[in-house]
């Protein structure tokens, strides 16, 4: 099991996977988000090759209305 | 209308809109279009993970007719406006950032410090930084100095609607800068948009007063001809005031004149 803080909550992985793997199980389209792991940002093209860690901090942003 | 250069990029709009706060995505669409702006702004948020029903903006707006600027709003330390501009860029794959460090909740009014701060390292990581700002002179020419391609002078709190309330220090923001000077915030129906443009700023960025009004389609409209005058006046030269009256037609020859002796 791999504990993360995904969005600022506490969430619980099965198994131990990569941010496209965790992207795919959220259903999330990764063509509209970005992706920070520890502060930093993860380049989409790293997301197949960048595996989530124990206490990995995750965030997933998208564009929202705004001004 | 001549055209809006940010770094060394066309616009053929003076008006810029946000895409927050609107009735329905539909309305902020027809809002968009009859404002004919050229970029729209948007915001950067956590994705809701428990519910992934919601509609995307991004289904809304047309990336070939508008330049989606991704804003920092809400950041209150250099450290998440710098994290915020990063994050846009990967989701937007554009470098363009309406940078925004508040400094107070209540009046939103920027913490100029760390403005400066985060738009000094963002413009060392390539980023073409749009600063929201203070109707402060000086603010404005050091953010300048620190490489931003635009400055923002809010002309009123966001979402005041209250209008342009320092008129001189915007004129003598314009007289100063070297980039552009886009009035950010504070408008709250067409004829504020014009005093802005009058002043000679180069362009207005504004989100409430078209997204609140009864009907925002009508008043995109109105801020998009408000902006048109106003920018035309400006180029045109206004008359100077005076205290006391001149009249436009001739003095003489009037039936009057022959019983006057």
């Amino acid at each position: 099991m791999v504990r993360i803080t995904l969005n600022g909550d506490s969430r619980v992985l099965e198994r131990r996977m990569t941010i496209a793997e965790l992207l795919a199980d959220l259903e999330i389209d990764s063509r509209r988000v970005a992706v920070e792991r520890n502060y930093i940002v993860v380049k989409r093209d790293a997301y197949g090759s960048t595996h989530i860690e124990n206490g990995d901090q995750i965030e997933i942003v998208n564009f929202v209305g705004g001004g | 209308m001549d055209k809006l250069v940010i770094a060394g990029r066309e616009f053929t709009s003076r008006l810029l809109i946000g895409t927050g706060k609107y009735p329905s995505h539909q309305v902020m669409q027809a809002a968009h279009d009859a404002s004919g702006a050229a970029v729209v702004t948007v915001a950067v948020r956590r994705v809701n993970i428990s519910d992934r029903s919601k509609e995307s903006l991004l289904d809304y707006i047309d990336p070939k007719r508008y330049f989606l600027l991704p804003n920092t709003a809400a950041c209150y330390t250099a450290e998440d406006a710098i994290r915020t501009a990063r994050l846009a860029r990967e989701v937007g794959l554009s470098h363009w950032v309406k940078l925004e460090v508040i400094g107070d909740e209540k009046t939103l009014f920027p913490d100029n410090e760390a403005l400066l701060e985060a738009t000094r390292v963002l413009v060392k990581e390539g980023f073409v930084v749009l600063p929201y700002t203070n109707d402060d002179p000086v603010m404005c020419r050091k953010l300048e100095d620190a490489g931003a391609a635009a400055v923002m002078p809010l002309g009123a709190p966001i979402g005041s609607g209250l209008g342009i309330q320092n008129p001189n220090n915007i004129r003598i923001i314009k007289e100063q800068a070297g980039v552009p000077v886009i009035v950010d915030a504070g408008v709250g129906t067409a004829s504020d948009a014009t005093v802005a443009m009058e002043l000679g700023a180069d362009a207005v960025l504004m989100n409430t007063a078209i997204a609140l009004a009864q009907d925002p389609v009508s008043m995109a409209r109105a801020m998009k001809l408000g902006v048109e005058a106003g920018r035309l006046a400006f180029l045109a030269g206004r008359i100077p005031r005076k205290s006391y009256a001149t009249a436009s037609s001739p003095a003489g020859g009037t039936i009057a004149a022959g019983v006057r002796a």
